[in-house]
């Protein structure tokens, strides 16, 4: 018992120690290091358009829809996300593989995506119909982006090549090429065109 | 194409852990066994009043380890009760006492299951001094238990088993935190946030608005793979673009994930002076762990059921920069270390792919385990099958010169039927009690049928083996479950420990058995097979009743 005793005074210093050190002083000597040489990423790798605004992050996908929910035209459209591109949450739907409301959803969405694009079913990629892990993932698969060219050029009155131009630009390969997948970022690539006018 | 894209991920992944095998489980040993103590060290050893050239008996150590995770629990769970007087706790109200209880309990220990949506319920201060503390010291018991395990093999007559406060105190400082910083840098270069902004409001480009989420998530990251922890800043764990921006990071961070479980064979071998046994357990680990990821990306890219069907892909619940096969190499990983990350939902794999993770869950966490519970889980297996080995050719089974006798094969035997115990009996009675039943089938599964009971058993299983995934669209965050689980991961933690120290304490009691020669032979590849078959076997037809009402059924559908 006097051994416990002494073993639970013990503990109780050693935690102040490790709280100090460990809760206190090293996230704040990171923080000190990534406000120092990666200001940029380390506050959300955050996106300013023209005027100098903030309007979103390179990282977190966001909404190109009306307040009805509709996509907009203009825009090229992101993956669907299961809590609506909020970031004070994330997450996906979780739901099975023999999920009905899911089956139904991709059912849907996968005639809504080719009627919106004027495309025929078959040639709608599979990222486009499902919901990402995060429910904020920026970016569509370059499948997806090919498939909105034309809806988007024609909406906006632009030639298929400049907005095939700046697809091209926003498109990134698999880290050293084989890491990862191909991909376009959505928030990136409609605000480059945003900014074109 | 894809098999080649994912033997190549693989090989980009076994290149520098087999690199950093040898300097790190050295590097590791010696932590361990260097007589030196370093200044700062010595300034705690004098401010928490510890001699440490003491050396601890097995109970003794016991003693500490429960203790000092006893005292941990109590600040964890008080810090969350009084969350709405502690600085940055961002408007957040004091956490509720059954969450507090399952989260305390959850991250003292290593297990980081996550009842609760951390953006919705933890402040920074509690994510930082309360749940990042946890995840070092937690992690740092793990490799403390380990070594005393390794010492109790490595020494004759010796009766002790080092001191645990200076095990602690060097795991931490020598080793997780270092590795701590480093890679945090790492992961602030590729994008992974650090800071104190809160939520912020922004106007996005099509004109609506969004919440930017701040914190200091990098640091908490890089502890959270590199103890083998889980416990996220974010819901979407590792699937959060904040925590893992790009592909080459989430590459990394599986990295982390394995990377001193991988080298601690290393470090046994080296302190019982015989490397070829730490071969053997590398091997062993390391088979198992293709076996797993194998089995996982062939039923995520085969794409089977009616969703992954209609949508072409099994790419619900996935990101796009990580795509399947990094998703499922981090799945591979999580589970078969005390990890817990994801980078995916589990929940929306093919049935099957489910099916893998839980069962390369229940293979008890050796592939490559926990930062040190991988290793002494590994041990109590290598010791079964020494056991057997002995019982086949009609010779006394030595480990490395130890005599298994009765007590030992009793505590390798109650230690195998922990896990079994824990996840199908906490099932099975939480499933026979009908107000239970009716709360969890109605009001936790996300769905009826087979999915439905997928999701509980991979809830119990995932908090009996210290785990800490999840099929997140199971509710475990009701009283009964707060409780319940939270007793799951403190039996399933700290009743494995007592057995590997009581284990630890009989071998070092112990002299040297025989003479080297007459041995048996532990070294060959047949050997590691022996135990890769043994592994499976033991496994899993204990658990293959419950899976056919779940995921076999559902794929079956």
């Amino acid at each position: 018992m006097h051994q416990t005793g002494r073993s639970i005074l013990i503990a109780v210093r050693l935690m102040i120690v490790f709280i100090v050190v460990l809760g206190i002083a090293y996230p704040l000597l990171i923080t000190g290091i990534g406000q120092a040489f990666f200001h940029s990423k380390a506050n959300g790798s955050l996106l300013q358009d023209r005027n100098g605004q903030t309007v979103g992050s390179a990282l977190l996908g966001q909404s190109f829809s009306d307040a009805q929910g509709n996509p907009l035209p203009q825009y090229f459209q992101p993956r669907p996300s299961a809590v609506n591109y909020d970031g004070s949450d994330s997450g996906g739907s979780n739901q099975g593989p023999e999920n009905p409301a899911l089956i139904a959803d991709i059912t849907q969405r996968k005639a809504q995506i080719a009627a919106f694009n004027g495309v025929p079913e078959s040639e709608v990629p599979p990222d486009a119909v499902t919901a990402s892990g995060s429910g904020l993932d920026p970016d569509i698969s370059p499948a997806y982006a090919a498939i909105q060219v034309n809806r988007v050029a024609k909406a906006r009155g632009l030639s298929v090549d400049q907005v095939q131009a700046l697809v091209a630009k926003y498109t990134t390969g698999p880290d050293l090429g084989f890491i990862g997948e191909s991909r376009v970022n959505v928030v990136q690539l409609n605000l480059a065109l945003d900014e074109l006018r | 194409m894809q098999w080649w894209m994912a033997a190549l991920l693989l090989a980009a992944l076994a290149v520098p852990i087999g690199l950093l095998y040898k300097p790190l489980g050295n590097y590791i040993a010696w932590v361990f066994t260097s007589p030196d103590h370093w200044r700062p060290e010595r300034w705690v050893y004098k401010l928490i009043g510890v001699n440490p050239d003491r050396e601890h008996t097995w109970h003794s150590y016991l003693r500490a380890v429960l203790v000092f995770s006893a005292v941990g629990f109590l600040l964890l769970y008080i810090m969350q009760r009084l969350q709405m007087w502690l600085p940055y706790s961002l408007g957040l109200p004091a956490v509720s006492p059954d969450v507090a209880f399952n989260t305390a309990a959850s991250f003292v220990g290593n297990t980081n299951w996550q009842a609760y949506s951390p953006e919705k319920t933890m402040g920074y201060t509690v994510q930082m001094a309360g749940l990042t503390v946890q995840m070092f010291v937690s992690g740092a018991v793990g490799i403390c238990v380990s070594m005393a395990l390794t010492r109790g093999i490595a020494y004759h007559k010796r009766g002790t088993l080092g001191n645990f406060w200076v095990d602690l105190v060097r795991a931490v400082f020598r080793i997780l935190l270092p590795a701590a910083i480093i890679a945090s840098v790492i992961l602030l270069t590729a994008g992974a946030i650090q800071n104190f902004a809160g939520f912020t409001t922004v106007s996005t480009v099509a004109g609506g608005t969004q919440v930017i989420p701040g914190g200091p998530a990098a640091s908490q990251e890089a502890i959270k793979m590199l103890a083998t922890n889980g416990g996220s800043f974010f819901n979407a764990n590792s699937a959060h673009p904040f925590e893992n921006p790009t592909p080459w990071e989430n590459l990394f961070q599986v990295f982390m994930l394995v990377l001193f479980p991988f080298s601690m064979p290393r470090t046994f071998g080296k302190i019982v002076g015989d490397h070829r046994m730490g071969y053997v357990i590398l091997a062993t680990m390391a088979t198992l762990f293709v076996i797993a990821y194998v089995s996982i990306t062939a039923a995520e890219l085969s794409a089977s059921g009616t969703a992954p069907q209609l949508a072409g892909a099994s790419m619900e619940g996935k990101e796009q920069r990580i795509g399947i096969i990094g998703s499922t190499l981090f799945t591979t990983a999580t589970t078969g270390t005390s990890g817990g990350a994801t980078n995916s939902m589990h929940s929306s794999y093919t049935s099957i792919g489910g099916m893998v993770a839980m069962l390369h869950m229940v293979l008890g966490e050796i592939s490559p385990g926990g930062v040190g519970s991988g290793l002494y889980t590994m041990l109590v297996m290598v010791l079964l099958g020494v056991f057997l080995t002995g019982l086949l050719l009609g010779r006394a089974p030595v480990f490395l010169g130890k005599r298994l006798g009765v007590t030992e094969i009793k505590l390798v035997g109650i230690f195998i039927l922990v896990l079994p115990v824990l996840a199908l009996g906490g099932f099975g009675i939480s499933m026979a009690i009908p107000p239970v039943r009716a709360e969890i089938t109605n009001l936790s599964m996300s769905t009826g049928g087979p999915h439905g009971i997928s999701e509980a058993i991979y809830a119990f299983i995932s908090v009996s083996v210290n785990n800490g995934s999840d099929f997140a669209g199971f509710n475990a965050n009701t009283p009964y479950l707060d409780t319940v689980f939270g007793i799951l991961i403190l039996l399933g933690r700290f009743i494995p420990i007592a057995l590997v120290l009581a284990l630890a304490g009989s071998f070092a009691n112990q002299g040297r058995a025989t003479s080297r020669a007459s041995e048996l032979p532990l070294h060959r590849p047949q050997f590691v097979l022996w135990l890769v078959i043994l592994i499976l076997y033991i496994a899993i037809p204990t658990f293959i009743p419950v899976l056919l009402v779940g995921p076999l059924a559902e794929g079956l559908h």
